[in-house]
């Protein structure tokens, strides 16, 4: 069991650690879908909205685990059960309601095995959080990398503009412009405690 | 990508450069990243990516008469989370300390895009060797470029190689290459190398590929 | 080991499928469980290794240990449990009391930092102390492991129990670098504040739980409860 606040729980997985600048975790819908704001504010979106799933079908696949005895099967459960129920969930709001399906509906597919969606399952299962401070870091997470995606976006956006040479355009650009903006968030460092 | 009249030799070499998995298709870049702050890091996580993919390869390419097509998803992420599930345990059993500081990046090597995308576009349609050659290429590639990438953050940032100290003390490392911002740093540098290598050939396009599904 | 799978009444037309989905199935369940059986006993081996030589290191005077854990009534019991945070008593080789080993965790500056530390029943102080995991800024937090001063405070950091058994005398406080005027006080580390006051936080609720449980109970274990090693 871990002893965190919620707060904490929040702001460590936001800014602290956030999923893309310090972890890594959902490089390529980073680098993806980046280039345009709006587009980046929407899947924000979707994926906060995918973690918060994935975070409580994690929760409670590792209790079952837990009583059957069987924490081998813990990474292909996961994967598996994250996947079929975002399908799931993907489908219910095309059914339910097809102007929320039109806005981040098109992401759903895409994100279900981004690495930050396990990466989240496992990490809160290697911490040990309950219930309501697996949502909070779920909630963190999902906030941190919409955080990180529309920032990142700001930039590009205006680096559209800027004169780069040729060699420099696309990738390398936006590696560099990654790295500073992780290096900036090394600066909350220190919040959650 | 399809596989056309090659010999196996370039079934190969193709993933050491024209199609070099990291720094040419951009693909598992998470791991690329995260876990090559050291050289060791870096190798260890190369070499787990290769044996998975090189057993998932070997396995789809060989039930791939068995496996429906509209079934295949399910079961190639089914074949590759095994493999992962052997890899985590056996890496645990060699030594507690790489596991510790590789922590959940083992298991998410399930998640490469790299290792789906292979057992997709090339074990599901090719025989079990071709499948094998393709898949160690691929693997040596990626395990090169990690390593590049891992050497480069190691020596910088710490002033060691495999952690041995290969700078004079009198050097100032430069911390921040270890940080998590110097993963980005190196590879922009190694994508630029790249980049500029590659220019002068006709198609020197540069794909951004995202993640299959 | 059943690994999700659909239901295996199929009809006709979706038979192969299922074949496929089951057949898949059952393979990777029996590699899955092969491999997790034939590595259990090396990780297991590791765990423990990893355990002593940390224990070794922080309470080098100790022939054996045995591990005890603090039940539900707040009586300390002896555990064969490998616990996530484990607390080791340790004895010399005439079979005394010496200290004990116990592992502690908090929110450090990046990260949660994973420590070992060693309470000395004779001292009533903490005589050793290790970082387990931390993934703290390189050249900055990272020097509570490698600081010089830092480290002298685990020499003999005052930790004795209240009187009322209710927890420490005087809690465990970070100070600023030089400035340590009494034997509780933990001498921080310039540049790395937060990490050393982090540390100081870390030992202090640790050892209000533990000391006071220990100095009361810890005496009373009968020698047939311990098991040999590290």
């Amino acid at each position: 069991m871990n002893e965190a606040t919620h707060w904490s729980i929040f702001l460590n997985a936001a800014l602290i650690n956030n999923f893309v600048l310090a972890y890594f975790l959902g490089i390529c819908p980073f680098f993806g879908v980046s280039a345009k704001l709006e587009t980046a504010v929407r899947m924000g979106a979707a994926v906060s909205f995918v973690m918060l799933v994935a975070s409580v079908c994690a929760y409670t696949i590792n209790l079952l685990l837990d009583v059957v005895g069987a924490p081998y099967l813990r990474i292909i459960s996961y994967i598996l059960v994250i996947a079929s129920t975002v399908q799931l969930v993907e489908m219910l709001i095309r059914k339910l309601s097809p102007a929320t399906f039109r806005a981040m509906g098109i992401y759903l597919p895409l994100i279900t095995t981004n690495c930050a969606i396990l990466g989240l399952a496992l990490f809160q299962t290697n911490r040990g959080y309950g219930f309501t401070q697996a949502i909070a870091y779920a909630l963190g997470a999902g906030a941190g990398f919409a955080l990180a995606l529309v920032l990142m976006a700001g930039v590009r956006e205006k680096l559209e503009l800027a004169n780069v040479p040729g060699l420099v355009k696309g990738t390398v650009a936006a590696m560099v412009v990654a790295g500073i903006l992780s290096m900036s968030f090394m600066g909350f460092a220190g919040l959650g405690r | 990508m399809a596989a056309t009249e090659t010999t196996s030799t370039d079934e190969f070499v193709k993933g050491l450069w024209r199609d070099n998995p990291v720094f040419v298709q951009v693909l598992g870049m998470c791991p690329a990243l995260a876990v090559s702050n050291t050289a060791i890091n870096a190798l260890t996580m190369g070499l787990a990516t290769s044996f998975v993919l090189l057993m998932s390869g070997l396995s789809v390419s060989a039930l791939k008469t068995f496996i429906p097509r509209e079934a295949r998803i399910v079961c190639f992420i089914c074949i590759i989370a095994s493999f992962v599930t052997a890899v985590d345990y056996i890496i645990q059993a060699i030594s507690l300390e790489l596991s510790r500081s590789l922590g959940a990046f083992i298991a998410l090597i399930v998640v490469n895009c790299l290792i789906l995308g292979r057992a997709e576009a090339f074990a599901s349609k090719n025989k079990p060797g071709r499948a094998a050659l393709d898949a160690l290429g691929m693997g040596t590639g990626f395990t090169a470029a990690l390593l590049a990438i891992g050497v480069i953050r190691e020596v910088l940032g710490n002033g060691s190689l495999f952690g041995i100290a290969v700078l004079p003390a009198s050097f100032q490392t430069w911390t921040v290459m270890v940080l998590p911002s110097g993963g980005f740093f190196a590879m922009a540098l190694w994508l630029l190398i790249f980049n500029r290598l590659r220019e002068p050939r006709p198609r020197a396009d540069h794909r951004v590929q995202e993640s299959p599904t | 080991m059943n690994v999700p799978q659909r239901p295996v009444e199929p009809p006709t037309s979706a038979w192969s499928m299922y074949r496929a989905i089951v057949g898949i199935g059952a393979m990777c369940a029996l590699l899955i469980v092969a491999v997790y059986e034939l590595t259990a006993a090396p990780i297991r081996l590791n765990q423990q290794r990893f355990l002593a030589a940390a224990v070794a290191e922080v309470l080098p005077a100790a022939r054996s240990t045995q591990a005890v854990a603090i039940r539900d009534d707040g009586r300390l019991v002896p555990t064969t449990d490998a616990a996530e945070l484990p607390v080791l008593l340790g004895y010399d080789e005439a079979d005394q009391l010496l200290g004990a080993a116990i592992a502690a965790q908090g929110m450090g500056y990046q990260d949660n930092i994973r420590v070992l530390y060693a309470y000395s029943f004779a001292k009533r102080a903490i005589v050793g102390f290790k970082v387990l995991a931390s993934k703290e800024t390189p050249g900055l937090g990272d020097r509570i492991e490698t600081e010089a001063h830092f480290i002298a405070n685990f020499e003999r950091l005052d930790a004795t129990p209240a009187d009322d058994g209710g927890g420490l005398r005087h809690a465990i406080t970070t100070v600023k670098q030089g400035e340590k005027t009494e034997p509780w006080q933990l001498d921080g580390i310039t540049g790395a504040t937060i990490t050393s006051v982090a540390i100081g936080d870390i030992l202090n609720d640790s050892a209000n739980r533990w000391v006071p449980v220990l100095e009361r109970d810890a005496a009373g274990f009968a020698r047939a409860q311990r098991s040999e090693g590290p």
